[in-house]
């Protein structure tokens, strides 16, 4: 009960500390000192300590099941474990914005921290446009979502927390997922802040640049926690589903990567400046704009939060804000560099940058247009359609292929103008590629040219990047990592979809079902009582057509407060292949329906996304050992 | 004699055809339900789905593929029956023109304007 | 200039998307079929409810009048509160009711129509539910309202209530 009382007074403390803030960086923009007031320094650590303090006495309350809190109470149980207890704290949609304040107050702290050699003025402006975004999100959680409404009479008993999201993976997925696109806030701050300041320059692409990979790293990973908690705890299989949570994830990490490219260029070069902004920009505001369409109900989707119109249009009103605030910024104060900086000679690694640009800019059209196209069409003609994995894969796949091709290409490309090196080893890798792809699609796949040309697309990247790695010295390691990671990514996600089978059969006790490659045996059924559900498992021995036996035991589960049934599949992952076995009950009779799935490299999609992060963690430690 | 070996040996291609054809039939009828959005359960796909409705439409599709109907005609007996929602897959249609051209427009255009930009004399 | 009309450009298209946005999340987000479109009425065999034998639908909607056609069943209790207004219907002369007992155990749908009476000039067996597709039903209680050229044209997803039943009355007279 304490705890709720000094966790909203956090809440109002910490919008008031944040106005304090602004008025003294105002005024400290226009006093003549060279350093920023140390006071300012306190203040946001003043503000962050807020936040953290409000943070904190809700996941107090949820461990101490306040049922007094109305959030603890819609989203807890006193059955739940203590480790789902506190991730609960953040798994939904008012425990999540204190979660956004975190890591919009932690990240200005941190910037203000580490920007000491940064011009006076530029970390004020970025400070105080940061700062915007505080404020609108303290009014945003006091006004419309606090999550220290009081209840009384007290409630004996929660409303549980849907067991669907009691899962390791997801409880730690929100926080890095956070990390990283509301960490993207950090970007769009400093980038109006530099503008207005005249400050787009080789010297603040440095300074910015690790910024950029610290997001990106963190949102990369986050995005790979998703997917891996959807694979492991939907029970269907799939990873990725193109639904509208998923992509409002992709978009940042889509525009995101983008500017990492474009920062070199500005780093190398100091060109491309006006793409460096609208990037910045486009990356938070797109991470708003996700934040919009999940938590206001205006898209149907498997996983968004509690719907509220009301939520929504305060949303709405604060993203169209910033959106004008930023791009008015831009346009009254950018200036574009002589026109010529633009101009790049075709073949040089500034122009293959441009190009990358390019093509994630389509990508993130697809993305977009796919998930924002049945919102206008319903308000514009009442027509309602849905836009499904098939619209994504069939307008993203045909340009993977040259995109895999620029990709390994190029890294090879010099500054400024260059001549194409290494022709004779680069045409062998090519044919390699292509005869390598054909004689082991040829006896697996109908499909054979389009896999052909899209899977030798991807070798190709793969050969590439390994002679950087492997054979050549060290002058861009990290980079060769990502490239290298991205190759195997397609690679894997790509022989994981003409590889995997699945076999749906109705089987009951002691019965065995026989297939091409072997045999499933229902063995046996066991029950189990856990705290807050009863588990029936099913132990199941699949034995392939070399002997090999594997055992796999689903199970259903059936929670009780709110009473729902779930089914956990079994996956037994190895480097090769992932066995997969669902099991659910079939209404009304001794028969469990199972759904085996064997799913080969799945494994390498998270290793390789790994890879691709490791890339950038290295690009951020680069400094320390480089000349 | 020779004509049971015979009889025989056609009997068996022809129950290996149909094991084929039974696989092709499989693989067909699961693409064609991962395409069809279950209204009971709306997030998930009929393939996935375990409501009544999903059961009813995997009947129905079953007997339509077993009477020869097309891929195409599934979809379209389907949307007339519960609009386009259903199916996964947007059809080119005079509602989803813009959907489908929009990012490959989009994508002509940037070209243009990044082709525009480049220096391609010496 | 070229820069202003650029500016002026996405100013619009923004304050546009702002505008699609705020309308939109007025709009449910979980989707219904339309039930305004008219339809035909499908063509179909069935198996009867007392007699155990098919029956064609061009049968079962021989008479010039208005059919009903209730999709219903034991296990579903929504389908209990409107059996009332059914009866109520049944004794309208210009109208006949065809029931469409859905994926149901059939002595279980007996005692259910032994139980509140039975409205139906003819009950039908759709013990799989393909029956319901053909009407483009997906759930249960559905009604479909069949007008004298035998096109289905209204459909009421849902038990239906007393607002419904006059709608129905106003329409068959």
């Amino acid at each position: 009960m304490l705890a709720n009382q000094i966790g909203y007074y956090s809440l109002i403390l910490g919008v008031l500390f944040s106005l304090l803030l602004c008025g003294v960086s105002i005024k400290d923009l226009n006093s003549s000192s060279k350093q920023i007031n140390q006071n300012i320094l306190s203040l946001s650590f003043l503000q962050l300590v807020l936040v953290i303090v409000s943070f904190l006495s809700l996941i107090l309350s949820f461990i101490n099941s306040d049922f007094s809190n109305e959030t603890v109470f819609n989203n807890s149980h006193t059955t739940k474990p203590l480790f789902y207890k506190i991730s609960g704290t953040w798994g939904n949609h008012e425990g999540s914005l204190l979660l956004w304040l975190l890591v919009l107050t932690l990240f200005i702290f941190i910037f203000l921290i580490k920007s000491k050699k940064q011009p006076k003025k530029y970390k004020l402006l970025t400070l105080l446009f940061q700062e915007i975004i505080i404020i609108g999100f303290f009014l945003f959680v006091i006004v419309t979502s606090n999550p220290f409404n009081y209840l009384f009479p007290i409630p004996a008993e929660g409303l549980g927390l849907n067991p669907i999201l009691q899962d390791p993976a997801l409880a730690i997925h929100p926080p890095i997922l956070y990390l990283g696109y509301v960490g993207s806030s950090i970007i769009f701050s400093a980038s109006l802040a530099a503008v207005t300041q005249n400050y787009i320059s080789k010297e603040w692409g440095q300074h910015i640049k690790k910024w950029v990979l610290v997001s990106w790293i963190f949102l990369s990973i986050g995005i790979m926690l998703g997917s891996i908690w959807a694979y492991y705890e939907l029970g269907w299989g799939g990873f990725w589903f193109w639904d509208p949570v998923e992509n409002v994830s992709l978009m940042p990490w889509l525009t995101l990567t983008a500017l990492l490219h474009c920062i070199l260029v500005l780093e190398k070069r100091g060109a491309l400046t006006s793409w460096v902004v609208i990037l910045s920009i486009t990356t938070f505001t797109l991470s708003m704009c996700g934040t919009f369409l999940v938590r206001s109900g205006i898209l149907n989707s498997v996983h968004t939060f509690a719907n509220d119109p009301a939520r929504g249009i305060f949303i709405l009103i604060f993203l169209f804000i910033l959106i004008f605030l930023s791009l008015g910024v831009f346009f009254l104060f950018h200036q574009e560099n002589d026109k010529s900086t633009n101009n790049f000679f075709w073949l040089s690694k500034e122009s293959s940058i441009l190009v990358n640009n390019w093509f994630m800019m389509y990508f993130l059209s697809v993305v977009l247009i796919g998930t924002v196209y049945p919102i206008f069409l319903d308000v514009i003609s009442a027509e309602k359609i849905s836009v499904g994995p098939p619209f994504y894969q069939k307008l993203i796949t045909p340009f993977l292929v040259p995109f895999l091709l620029f990709m390994a290409l190029g890294p090879k490309i010099k500054w400024i103008k260059s001549k194409l090196e290494n022709k004779n080893s680069l045409i062998i890798f090519v044919i390699t590629s292509v005869i390598l792809t054909f004689f082991i699609l040829k006896n697996i796949t109908t499909d054979l040219l389009f896999y052909t040309i899209l899977i030798s697309a991807a070798f190709f990247l793969l050969f590439t990047t390994s002679r950087e790695l492997f054979f050549q010295k060290f002058n861009n390691i990290s980079q060769a990592i990502a490239h290298f990671g991205f190759s195997l990514f397609i690679l894997s996600i790509l022989f994981n979809g003409i590889l995997s089978s699945e076999i749906i059969t109705n089987i009951k006790v002691g019965e065995t079902y026989n297939y091409n490659d072997g045999e499933i045996f229902f063995e046996k059924i066991e029950e189990k009582n856990k705290s807050n559900f009863n588990s029936i498992i099913g132990h199941f021995k699949i034995t392939n057509d070399e002997g090999k036996v594997t055992k796999l035991n689903p199970e259903i589960r059936v929670y009780n407060q709110p009473i729902i049934i779930t089914s956990e599949a079994d996956i037994k992952t190895t480097l090769l292949e992932d066995k997969f076995l669902v099991m659910n009950i079939v209404k009304g009779n001794k028969y469990f329906n199972i759904r085996y799935q064997v799913k080969p490299f799945m494994l390498w999609i998270w290793i390789s996304v790994l890879i691709i992060s490791l890339g950038g963690l290295m690009s951020l430690f680069k400094k320390k050992y480089e000349k | 004699m020779k004509t049971l070996k015979i009889f025989l040996i056609i009997c068996l291609l022809a129950s290996f055809s149909q094991l084929k054809s039974d696989e092709k039939n499989t693989q067909l009828k699961n693409s064609i339900l991962k395409n069809i959005r279950c209204l009971i359960c709306q997030g998930q796909s009929v393939f996935d789905s375990e409501s009544d409705f999903a059961f009813s439409i995997k009947l129905i599709v079953n007997k339509k593929i077993n009477e020869g109907m097309s891929e195409e005609k599934i979809y379209e007996f389907l949307r007339e029956k519960y609009g386009d929602w259903v199916i996964y897959d947007p059809e080119l249609n005079k509602n989803t023109y813009i959907l489908w051209l929009l990012p490959l427009l989009l994508f002509l255009a940037g070209g243009a304007i990044i082709r525009k930009n480049l220096i391609f004399k010496k | 200039m070229k820069n202003k009309i650029n500016i002026i450009i996405i100013f619009i298209s923004l304050i546009f998307c702002f505008i699609i946005f705020y309308i939109g999340l007025d709009k449910p987000n979980t989707y219904t079929p339309k039930t305004n479109t008219e339809k035909n009425l499908p063509i179909f065999k069935a198996k009867d409810f007392t007699l155990n034998s098919y029956i064609n639908s061009e049968e079962i909607f021989e008479e010039n009048i208005y059919y009903i056609v209730n999709i219903w069943a034991s296990w579903c209790i929504p389908c209990r509160k409107e059996h009332p207004l059914l009866m109520e219907l049944s004794n309208d002369q210009l109208i006949k009711l065809i029931g469409l007992n859905y994926r149901d155990n059939l002595n279980n749908a007996k005692k259910f129509i032994n139980e509140l009476g039975n409205p139906y000039t003819q009950i039908l067996i759709d013990k799989d539910g393909t029956l319901a597709v053909e009407f483009g039903a997906y759930g249960v209680p559905e009604t479909f309202l069949i007008d004298k050229n035998k096109k289905i044209i209204k459909k009421f997803a849902g038990p239906i209530n007393k607002k419904i039943v006059e709608e129905i009355k106003i329409i068959i007279k």
